[in-house]
């Protein structure tokens, strides 16, 4: 198997309106190496998500990407607050979103939901005061 | 029913031009918490929202949605305007309630 193509993005911490850029990228990226349609949306959900959660919970972080035939890996580390209660966390609605993040249309509690449904692999690392690291695996569900 | 003929039936304002006018519109979803609109939204279809912020785009190109309505007479910002037309994604608004919107949607459709 060929070595991956690797992406590597710093996520800005306070630009909330303009959060995304790296999984625009990342889909354009994926895109134009022709990875399959179903992936390629998957891949950009799950990254939009993780990226988004940075810069509103963490205050910005690292986003890096392995693209392999078949196969994306996407891990998003920071050194934000970490999670208290995971389990909680994962619930559909929990959230702890700023003011200023739910009048951007943020908040609803349902982007870590979001990622478990459309990766096929989610593993949260998070200790308190530390950081937070996601990496989740997307596979080709087609092959 | 396609974007040209939701338009005219709806007599919506065109806040930026999307890829084609010919797309149709396969269902509707009304929202403004983006990671619900994520999940929920329908594929090819009207999303119609109050929120009007730059993640408007990124969500709408994310949940492959080519057709973004604005209600309730909310504004516009040029880099939205900007950041939907260079993305494809159609840009329209109205000063009517969502609901309203969508119930002329669905009436209109038949
Ligand atoms: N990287 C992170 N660092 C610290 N806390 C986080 C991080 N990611 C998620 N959380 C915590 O988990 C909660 C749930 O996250 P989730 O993405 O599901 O919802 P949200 O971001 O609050 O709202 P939404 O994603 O629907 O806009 C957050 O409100 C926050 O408390
Ligand atoms: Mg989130």
């Amino acid at each position: 198997m060929p070595d991956a193509i690797r992406m590597t993005f710093n996520v800005d911490g306070d630009d909330f309106a303009a959060a995304g850029t790296a999984s625009s990228e990342v889909k354009r990226a994926l895109k134009q190496l022709g990875m399959p349609p179903e992936l390629v949306k998957r891949a950009a959900i799950c990254m939009y998500e993780g990226e988004i959660n940075m810069v509103i919970h963490a205050d910005g972080g690292v986003a890096s990407v392995a693209i392999r035939p078949g196969s994306v890996e996407i891990e998003l580390r920071d050194r934000g607050p970490g999670i208290p209660d995971l389990e909680l966390a994962m619930q559909e609605g929990y959230s702890t979103a700023s003011e200023q993040a739910r009048n951007l249309g943020f908040g609803a509690g349902m982007g870590l939901p979001n990622m478990k449904r459309y990766a096929d692999e989610l593993k949260i690392d998070t200790k308190i005061g530390v950081g937070t690291t996601v990496t989740m695996v997307l596979r080709d569900r087609t092959r | 029913m396609t974007i040209r003929q939701l338009i005219s039936r709806l007599s919506l304002d065109v806040l930026a031009e999307g890829a084609s006018y010919d797309a149709p519109l396969r269902g509707c979803y009304i929202g403004d918490l983006l990671s619900r609109v994520i999940s929920r939204s329908v594929q090819g279809g009207l999303w119609i929202t109050i929120m009007n912020n730059l993640n408007v785009a990124a969500v709408a190109v994310l949940a492959d949605i080519p057709c973004v309505l604005l209600a309730e007479g909310v504004e516009a910002p040029d880099e939205l305007r900007e950041k939907c037309a260079e993305e494809g994604v159609f840009l329209l608004g109205s000063g009517r309630s969502a609901y309203e919107l969508a119930a002329a949607f669905a009436q209109s459709q038949s």
